[in-house]
């Protein structure tokens, strides 16, 4: 599965380990939340980055003692229809300010992209070849935006409202 | 949700698998000759579960073709010809049982 | 009206471009049907039993002219002829082939007419009072924050994927004709003791397989912080409603399961600490978009001019201005209501003709407006008294003054057997059945105010639970059956109705509900008691008593 990041396809510096394998000696590692949970202090003693894949029905306040300390917060799309990773994502972002790598995981697809960048999204686990390719493409393929979200883009209200004020300045 | 795949089927009378073509919506039929048709005449009639099970896989595997495959009753009469098992296929093959828009009456 | 500005087509041009880039790809076999069909239903297409369906948004119900004539040509052009409004302030078209769909948005594009979120497990067509704007004694326009809320549930980022469908219906007035209380959400406009417009925000209203009436969560939300508060709602229900049964999903559910108390905590604990964000709304952006909804320039009229008074002589014409034409805030103007309920026809439904027509009515007569109520009917709202009778008779030409607006003729039906694949039973053909019994004008104005409402399968697109009459369609054993139910209610003292007695079958729906009427004019105590009155004074029995007795 290809991985797009900073918009484009790129090698996963992540290790995914598994529930029961062993934790290497270093390197930048992605372990599920339950095996993080074992012992977070241990965990997070890990000598690299040090990112957590957290399922979509975990009230994600579990996590954020530990934000700081975390390079990346992996969330689960199981199906696209299940929207649950989009609140999550938002939260961490908007309201915990976590600045880490936010990834993408499950059934991302195509369609989906601009909404997950929207919540808050950097990194994109991509199930198809053909989306991974296209995904500069379809990033940009809106240019109005009704609501603000933590990705700063400019909301159509907001647009309207400077448009307004450039016409009241004009002589 | 069961995958369509790996439902059990079990028909009780002669049957059919119907569908509706992917690029218009238009109602078709499985015929015995692995396409599709427009008319009920053109069905494929299967009688015994394995066999509908076969032809309802090979019409869910044309996922490019059609939509929403799936088995459903057909009268057989004497004379061969094929009339719709119930209601909703008799709709589906001769279209509202209403007069449509209604007239203006002035 | 609302005029769009570029921002606003701008978006529905990309939208058009990427549905039109995604039906490509199925069609090519990149994407398969099991991807597709959430992306298309998010733009509104169904595939019924004939074919695709497209189902179109009339936000708040508001419509010009122009439009209607460009939903006329859709229907003549893509379609065959004619298109069915909702109960939803929708329109449905029954033919459209899916390589044709992007052509036709592209069309209803070019007028600012577009189908996002008519379907799908997200936010729907934001509703409201057809007779938003123009009817006496609104708190203020509900249409402006309709505007407000359409903008901001459009493509949302965070809500486009919820556990199940998400409506919201807004009302100013003290009578609701948007039926709030059947929504997930329902606003209704209300001004505090300081003067500042606000809302009274219902939740948990629904229909479907469990009805529930929405509750009150809270009783006043400023204006400033409405979206942050509708915001906090969807993001406890997005995070905590169901997804493990399709039936168990609406927010109903959740906020029946977790109680209207513990669910109203977690939304306000949400809501406190998001409601001084980016969501926060200022005067100068609501007056912004208050500023682009245009207003007739109304002349001073009399109320009473000569050729109303001439007119009045024409029982014809009295009879349809008893019952089709309203009040209007502005003294010498009516708002007048055009029946989509002829005899013998199917409920909602109107032809390209008409449409056209109706059009020009509209230009000649209202101002180029023209409004869509859940009542399935259409509606001029800024119509000169002194036109009404030159209107009507242009109205009886094209067969849209038939006099039984909110008579018992006057039915909601959803389009059932005949076109629906969720269907287990027809609708319509109950419906044309039930307006010929009622046909006679005297007959159905001595039974006064009566609903009749039909869903052909417990989703109840009808409102089955909340018509005054319900009929519901189910199966038994490959052949159609009707449960009745009476006493519902759709408006602000909305209820759901009970369950007369049991299922009868399709060729004895019109004899039961002919006996349930005739039961409530021997039961009713004075003509002016409504049938729904009568039902909430004496319950059920008697009605199950008269009417099953020699069943």
């Amino acid at each position: 599965m290809p991985l797009v990041k900073d918009g484009r396809i790129a090698a996963d510096s992540f290790a995914h380990v598994g529930e029961s394998a062993e934790l290497p000696g270093d390197g930048a590692i992605l372990v599920s939340a339950a095996r993080f949970f074992d012992d977070p202090e241990a965990t997070l003693k890990h000598n690299g980055k040090l990112g957590v894949i957290w399922p979509n029905n975990r009230d994600i306040d579990d996590l954020v003692p530990y934000l700081g300390r975390l390079a990346a917060v992996a969330l689960v799309f199981p199906s696209f229809r299940d929207g649950r990773a989009y609140s999550q994502a938002r939260l961490l972002r908007e309201r915990h300010g976590f600045t880490g790598e936010l990834r993408a995981t499950g059934q991302v697809l195509r369609d989906q992209f601009l909404f997950m960048l929207r919540a808050g999204f950097d990194v994109f686990d991509v199930r198809k070849d053909g989306d991974a390719v296209a995904f500069a493409a379809t990033a940009s393929r809106y240019s109005v935006f009704y609501q603000p979200t933590g990705d700063g883009r400019v909301t159509a209200l907001h647009r309207r409202m400077q448009l307004r004020r450039q016409e009241m300045a004009r002589p | 949700m069961t995958s369509p795949l790996q439902q059990k089927i079990r028909i009780t009378g002669p049957s059919m698998v119907t569908a509706n073509r992917a690029f218009d919506g238009v109602v078709i039929y499985r015929t015995a000759q692995q396409g599709w048709s427009a008319n009920l005449s053109d069905a494929a009639i299967v009688r015994a579960s394995d066999e509908a099970r076969v032809l309802l896989n090979e019409a869910n595997a044309d996922d490019v073709g059609a939509i929403g495959a799936y088995i459903a009753p057909v009268e057989v009469g004497d004379d061969g010809v094929i009339k719709p098992g119930n209601l909703r296929e008799h709709i589906r093959s001769a279209g509202v049982t209403i007069d449509l828009a209604a007239p203006a009456q002035p | 009206m609302y005029a769009y500005d570029e921002i606003d087509r701008t978006l529905i041009d990309e939208r058009v471009s990427e549905f039109r880039d995604q039906v490509k790809r199925r069609l090519s076999g990149e994407l398969t049907e099991d991807e597709f069909k959430m992306l298309r239903l998010q733009n509104g297409v169904y595939l019924q039993l004939h074919a695709y369906m497209l189902r179109v948004a009339i936000p708040y119900g508001t419509l010009s002219s122009k439009q209607l004539r460009v939903l006329a040509r859709i229907a003549r052009r893509y379609d065959r002829g004619y298109g069915h409004f909702t109960t939803r302030q929708n329109i449905q078209f029954n033919w459209i082939k899916l390589a044709e769909l992007p052509d036709a948005l592209a069309e209803l594009a070019e007028v600012d007419i577009h189908a996002m979120q008519t379907s799908g497990n997200n936010m729907r067509n934001v509703t409201s009072d057809q007779w938003a704007g123009v009817a006496p004694g609104e708190v203020e326009d509900p249409r402006i924050w309709s505007e407000i809320l359409r903008q901001h549930t459009t493509l949302h980022p965070e809500f486009s994927f919820l556990p199940r469908k998400f409506k919201i219906a807004i009302t100013a007035s003290a009578h609701d004709r948007a039926a709030i209380k059947v929504h997930d959400i329902g606003l209704r406009l209300r001004k505090n003791a300081e003067g500042e417009t606000g809302f009274e925000v219902l939740v948990g209203g629904g229909l479907g397989r469990t009805p529930f009436i929405a509750r009150t969560i809270k009783p006043f939300v400023h204006g400033r912080d409405i979206l942050s508060y509708v915001e906090a709602i969807l993001r406890v229900y997005n995070q905590y409603g169901r997804r493990d049964n399709i039936y168990k999903a609406r927010i109903k559910i959740l906020v029946h399961e977790l109680g209207i108390e513990v669910f109203a905590r977690e939304v306000e604990d949400e809501w406190r600490q998001m409601r001084g964000s980016a969501l926060m709304l200022d005067d100068s952006m609501i007056e912004e978009i208050r500023s682009r909804f245009f207003y007739p320039a109304y002349e001073k009229l009399p109320h009473m001019p000569d050729e109303l008074k001439k007119a009045a002589h024409d029982p014809h014409f009295e009879a349809w201005r008893r019952n089709s034409v309203f009040t209007h805030k502005v003294q010498g103007y009516s708002i007048a209501t055009l029946s989509l309920k002829p005899v013998g026809g199917p409920p909602g439904d109107a032809t390209a003709d008409q449409m056209e027509a109706i059009a020009d009515l509209a230009e000649k007569y209202s101002f180029g407006e023209i409004r869509v109520g859940h009542e399935q009917n259409l509606v001029l709202p800024h119509v000169a008294r002194r036109d009404l009778p030159a209107l009507w008779k242009a109205l009886d030409k094209i067969g849209v003054a038939t006099p039984n607006v909110n008579l018992v003729s006057d039915i909601i039906a959803c389009p059932g057997l005949d076109y629906c694949s969720l269907a287990n039973a027809r609708s319509i053909p109950i419906a044309q059945e039930l307006t010929r019994r009622f046909a006679d004008h005297d007959t159905a104005n001595l039974i006064g105010r009566l609903h009749i409402n039909i869903s052909g399968c417990i989703n109840a697109c009808g409102h089955h639970h909340v018509g005054h009459i319900g009929i519901l369609g189910v199966e038994k054993n490959d052949e159609e059956f009707y449960q009745i139910t009476i006493g519902g209610r759709a408006d602000e003292e909305a209820r759901i109705g009970a369950l007369i007695g049991p299922a009868v079958p399709y060729g004895e729906v019109a004899d039961v509900i002919e006996d349930i009427v005739e039961a409530y004019l021997a039961l009713r105590v004075r003509p002016d008691e409504l049938f729904v009155d009568t039902v909430k004074r004496l319950g059920v029995e008697p009605f199950r008593e008269r009417v099953y007795a020699t069943r």
